[in-house]
């Protein structure tokens, strides 16, 4: 199977989650739409791997398995930044009983 | 057609239909739901690659925590789809129109490409097993694996210093 399935399945991905933050007004959706840019740059990256892996395998064996560790990296960074963010949700939540973005267009008060 | 391409067209279809409902969906649970959908289309996906250790990993890390804690703070705050705030019709048009031409702009730069026909390896090769990774990740990636790790201290600090009531600062 060409690598053109799947770039072209991962570009749909990320700008269904492009979409999704610029239309949806609900900050947890719009959290939720980055969750999906991240995992379509995850697939990419693990298609990406096997390509070269398909390519290259035979001469270096391990060259190919560095990008399946940056996509457990992204993984790490990812499960972190959602636990910081859903905090921050929850405290505006706390201080304006509602979760739309549009109450966020001043760092002030 | 054979049962492989036959695997990756159904977790496309699932994929990208879980994505747009998610989008689409009033009520952030459904949304969340969907979501759910979408990161097991992916696994299954990683699984296609024979990426097994990321599979695993996804549906742990994605699919169970980040999932939970999603669900965890739409149901501590009660929101439902009368809950969902206004929105601006033209603001609607003009993110749909903006995002579908990025995609155009996208597909059109990458369907150019030379190497747009290179074959990928499904079903086999062993690069994305766990004691493959786990030997890259130990000897060249080691330091990235600690920092990771002071990383997460720091997000969980941070927060619970966020979510805490102020009280005395």
């Amino acid at each position: 199977m060409p690598i053109s399935y799947y770039i072209f399945l991962a570009t749909a991905l990320f700008t269904i989650g492009v979409i999704g933050v610029l239309v949806r007004r609900n900050a947890i959706i719009i959290f939720m739409c980055v969750e999906l840019m991240l995992n379509a740059a995850n697939l990419l990256l693990v298609a990406f791997s096997k390509m070269h892996n398909l390519k290259l395998g035979a001469y270096y064996p391990m060259r190919a398995a560095d990008a399946q560790v940056f996509v457990f990296f992204i993984m790490v960074v990812a499960a972190a930044e959602v636990s910081v963010g859903l905090a921050i949700i929850v405290m505006m939540y706390r201080n304006t009983h509602s979760v739309d973005v549009n109450f966020l267009n001043r760092l002030k008060n | 057609m054979n049962l492989t391409q036959i695997l990756f067209w159904f977790l496309s279809v699932l994929t990208l239909g879980g994505a747009l409902m998610v989008v689409i969906s009033k009520n952030p649970v459904h949304s969340i739901l969907f979501l759910i959908i979408t990161f097991f289309a992916i696994s299954g996906h990683y699984v296609l690659l024979n990426a097994q250790f990321l599979a695993v990993v996804n549906v742990i890390v994605y699919a169970g925590a980040i999932m939970v804690l999603f669900l965890f703070v739409v149901m501590l705050m009660n929101l439902n789809a009368e809950s969902e705030p206004s929105k601006n019709k033209y603001l609607l048009y003009i993110g749909t129109i903006a995002g579908s031409s990025l995609l155009l702009v996208l597909v059109a730069a990458l369907k150019k490409s030379n190497d747009i026909t290179q074959a990928i390896q499904l079903k086999d090769g062993d690069i994305g097993l766990i004691k493959n990774l786990g030997a890259v990740l130990f000897t060249n990636y080691v330091f990235p694996f600690e920092i990771s790790s002071v990383l997460f201290l720091s997000a969980m600090i941070g927060a619970v210093i966020i979510a805490k009531k102020e009280t005395s600062i």
